[in-house]
């Protein structure tokens, strides 16, 4: 660069430094170019969300808005198409969701503080870390397997074979490790500081915990547990294996308590059958009951978004 | 010139403590404090015997001997680094707390071997209470807060209200709390969340109070006051402070011991016990050349 | 002087009793999980061996999967799941990886705590779903416009179903990863008069590299293990026959899987074909368990390096 010596030399450097200063927009292709691809991309992801809902509105339409409380509390019948209904599916869903929370909530946040607060370090430890890890991993119809050999044949006397408390501890199992890394996360978001501070006035380890840290810990971990049981909602194949009736079931004269041990079917899976089956008229039960399905799923996950945000700790 | 606190009740003589603007140190070190007459005629509250302390393979102390008086004020002092958080945590056995940390040599807390087989750590901890560099109120109400370790020694529900009243009067925060005892005591100031601190470690009325660094974390007005309720509170519980400041060392306590980092005879790094004396002596006339250039400034 | 001796330190007993208790029982939950796993390999494992034990080699290699014929092509089944998880990275990777750079490097904090829970909401969607939305929109709508002739089940429509699931898992390993490159390092890119966009390919990106990696592995493994969209958009019939285009329909080893689990009723007769399931079982097992621990290992060390 040359040395400006005249007052017009000056002058003219001083432009154009203030002119390279100014980086104009158009001079920036490539990095507008990057961005929007970037914009695009992410965008791609959520439009397909509404692409999603709008088609299976709109393919479910005649149904949902022909016959909407027919189709919700109607059973699924292989007759006529136009009679079926996804109510069994839906009683089914939400008795395996309590099943699953009953099996995998309390093993999960125990095994959970287990970890945090206990045995940190030791090689127990560490194996069950590393083997929960490993477990949330497996693909979910493995776990459909384990379910159908050790639920529902070696442990048919607790749970009477293929029955919805079968379907539960299937799924207890495959959801139990999410369960385990949110809790752990969630615990150990609690600052140090208050353990010290709870230990220091004298409290034994389980006073520290039941008084200080898990109610410190609790929205974080419900939040985790919420979302992992709306995944569970949303599951087919490991209940397929354990045989979710995939035909026509008939609760006949059992009262509620009876249809546990007897045959069941979930929501996920009567979508499966009715997209199995030909014609249009099953199409759009599919796509109704697909509907169905998403709301549910959709109101479950934005309740525990919003009681995560709502509550969210400040430390 | 700092406020009185107007603590009521209690016959306590109320001693109005100025924080002397002449920056001689051996002038605070001679006027600060309540010291008795002879700082070592009182009982022995912990006698402290060759104690080294590990934590895994690090030798973080080595070969500390002293003993700690009943009613009085005994700081520690000494550069970062030299293990006197760690001393200070032995007394009630929080390193238990952490994994590897192990201790040599005894401690005997009024005659008893504070690290035998026997021995309850949750009760050592009732009894010798603790308050934080950093304040760490419970995320509940301020009541709460007071009142968690009373309910865990069994006061029963009657009296609660009243231990917690009590406890807050003594840290002198009774008064600007008393009428939202309900709020979140996360909404109470720097200041204000330390004085919560010591009323509730106060609240299970322990025996001694173990201060670790409580106002390098507080403004200097929050840090006078905590310093002037630490010399009230000195009659009734005796008090073991770690400080960084050598001025807060020098106007409250009534013995002081020095720590410093020094080679052992592996080549590694652990801290040791300097000197320990009455805060005047050790202030004005210290033995240990070390001691005088810590003091003095020469060295950090 | 008041002394104590040792004995008088003690806290109440029914407070240590509760104490141990709750020890020995959060003990218990963990070996739950334990238990769990070794309970999965041994019903795998005994079955699958009897299978891999009795299976002529010949039956291993033949025109396609047909378990009730005795025809066990495994080569079938694990092509078509190559290439339907191939395509659903495809799908997954650009979207999910901007996203994830897009919202990690250039969105506006507004902005982010709207994308961020829809990405979370679009990984709640169930599988059925999209296997129902492949047929009903991604064959007939999207994909005959670009083929002439495409079966109406065909592994690119389950290619493409898979890969929208799997965007969200995509999206939030790899935003973890950006997420813990320090600020400092863009601080100095920027400082040296680098845009926006130089930063994040030259410096973050590379940064995060290996906890991107381990995003796109972890995917891929569980497009290799998702059952519902293949079966309902590929074709979940049990059979498969050998088949190469993506154009035409054809099993997974999850479909085949999800087909024989289907019929355990009817299948009992023909051994083989039972145990098959426990064969596939164990394969996939093992092709996912292998990706998952190379993918948390790579995030583990991630994470320590910073």
């Amino acid at each position: 660069m040359r040395l400006a010596s005249s007052p017009a030399d000056i002058a003219i450097q001083t432009a154009k430094t203030r002119q390279s200063l100014q980086r104009r927009p158009q001079a920036d292709l490539p990095g507008t170019l990057f961005k929007w691809l970037l914009i695009s991309f992410t965008g791609f992801a959520i439009a397909f969300l509404g692409v999603l809902v709008v088609v299976m509105v709109n393919d479910g339409w005649s149904v949902l808005s022909g016959r909407l409380s027919g189709f919700l509390s109607n059973g699924f019948s292989q007759r006529s198409a136009q009679d079926a209904g996804v109510w069994q599916g839906i009683v089914g869903s939400v008795q395996i969701g309590i099943a699953t929370a009953l099996f995998a909530i309390p093993v999960g946040i125990a095994t959970a503080i287990y970890l945090v607060e206990y045995a940190t370090g030791g090689w127990f430890a560490r194996a069950v870390e590393l083997n929960v890890r490993n477990l949330a991993g497996v693909p979910s119809i493995v776990y459909g397997l384990l379910g159908l050999t050790v639920f529902v044949k070696t442990l048919d006397g607790f749970t009477q074979g293929k029955t919805v408390i079968a379907g539960g501890l299937t799924l207890a199992a495959m959801v139990l490790p999410i369960i385990v890394i949110t809790s752990v996360e969630a615990l150990k978001a609690v600052p140090q500081g208050i353990r010290e501070a709870a230990y220091g006035v004298g409290a034994t380890k389980w006073e520290v915990l039941s008084r200080q840290i898990l109610p410190a810990a609790v929205s974080t971990i419900l939040t985790g547990t919420v979302l992992s049981l709306a995944r569970a909602l949303g599951e087919a194949a490991p209940l397929i294996l354990v045989g979710a009736a995939t035909g026509f079931i008939s609760f006949g004269d059992s009262n509620f308590l009876e249809t546990f041990t007897g045959p069941f079917t979930a929501l996920p899976v009567l979508i499966f059958n009715f997209a199995r089956q030909p014609g249009e008229d099953w199409s759009a039960n599919a796509a109704a009951a697909s509907v169905v399905i998403l709301i549910l799923v959709l109101m479950i996950n934005g309740a525990a978004l919003y009681f995560r945000n709502r509550f969210e700790k400040k430390w | 010139m700092v406020e009185t606190n107007n603590l009521n009740e209690s016959a306590r003589e109320e001693k109005k403590t100025t924080i002397n603007l002449d920056p001689t140190i051996s002038s605070m070190a001679a006027s600060g404090g309540e010291s008795t007459s002879d700082p070592s005629a009182a009982e022995v509250i912990f006698d402290v015997e060759k104690l080294d302390a590990f934590y895994g393979d690090f030798k973080a102390l080595s070969n500390v001997s002293l003993q700690v008086y009943k009613s009085q004020v005994t700081a520690f002092i000494g550069p970062s680094g030299c293990g006197k958080s760690t001393f200070l945590r032995c007394f009630n056995r929080m390193n238990d707390l952490i994994e590897g940390a192990r201790v040599e040599g005894t401690i005997k807390y009024r005659g008893a071997d504070l690290y035998d087989e026997e021995v309850d750590p949750v009760e050592v901890r009732r009894r010798i209470g603790m308050v934080f560099q950093k304040p760490n109120p419970f995320p509940k109400s301020i009541f709460e807060n007071v009142a968690y370790g009373p309910r865990l020694s069994g006061v029963k529900k009657s009296k609660l209200a009243e231990t917690v009243e009590k406890s807050l009067r003594r840290s002198a925060l009774w008064d600007e709390v008393k009428d939202r005892l309900s709020a979140s005591a996360y909404g109470l100031s720097g200041g204000q969340q330390q004085r919560l601190c010591i009323a509730r470690a106060i609240a299970v009325q322990p025996d001694v109070v173990l201060m670790d660094e409580p106002c390098s974390a507080l403004d200097p007005i929050a840090t006078a006051r905590i310093e002037e309720l630490i010399t009230e509170l000195k009659s009734e519980y005796t008090i073991v402070i770690v400080t960084h400041n050598m001025q807060q060392a020098a106007r409250m306590s009534d013995q002081t011991a020095f720590f410093s980092v020094a080679l052992d005879s592996h080549g590694s790094r652990t801290g040791e016990l300097v000197e320990f004396d009455k805060t005047e002596t050790i202030f004005t006339n210290p033995n240990d050349s070390r001691t005088e250039a810590y003091i003095t400034g020469r060295v950090g | 002087m008041t002394t104590i001796s040792a004995e008088e330190l003690q806290t109440a007993s029914g407070r240590r009793l509760r104490s141990s208790l709750a020890r020995w029982m959060f003990l218990l939950a963990s070996a739950i999980t334990i238990l769990i796993s070794g309970l999965i390999i041994w019903t795998i494992a005994s079955e699958a061996w009897t299978f891999a034990s009795q299976v002529a080699a010949d039956q291993l290699q033949t025109i396609g999967w047909f378990p009730r014929r005795g025809m066990f092509d495994i080569g079938t089944l694990i092509l078509n799941s190559a290439q339907i998880a191939v395509v659903s990275m495809i799908v997954a990777v650009p979207s999910g990886l901007g996203a994830a750079i897009y919202l990690s490097e250039y969105a506006h904090p507004r902005v982010r705590r709207i994308m961020k829970p829809t990405l979370e909401l679009l990984a709640s969607v169930p599988s059925v779903v999209l296997g129902v939305f492949a047929i009903s929109f991604i064959t007939p709508v999207v994909l005959s416009k670009f083929f002439d002739e495409i079966n109406f089940f065909n592994k690119l429509a389950a290619g493409i179903g898979v890969g929208l699931l799997v965007i969200p898992l995509i999206a939030s390993i790899s935003e973890d990863a950006l997420r813990a490159v320090p600020r400092d390092l863009r601080e100095a890119s920027a400082g040296l008069g680098a845009r926006k966009a130089t930063t994040a390919i030259r410096v973050v990106i590379p940064a995060a590299l290996s906890g991107l990696m381990a995003a796109i592995i972890v995917g891929f493994s569980r497009a290799i293990g998702e059952t519902m969209v293949v079966t309902i958009a590929s074709g979940g019939g049990d059979t498969s026959l050998f088949e190469t285009s993506i154009k035409e329909s054809g099993g997974t080893v999850t479909s085949a899987m999800a087909a024989l689990g289907l019929g355990t009723d009817q299948v009992a007769g023909n051994d083989l074909a039972f145990q098959s399931l426990y064969f596939l079982g164990a394969l996939l097992f093992i092709i996912t368990l292998v990706m998952n621990m190379l993918g948390n290992l790579i995030v583990r060390r991630m994470q320590e390096r910073y």
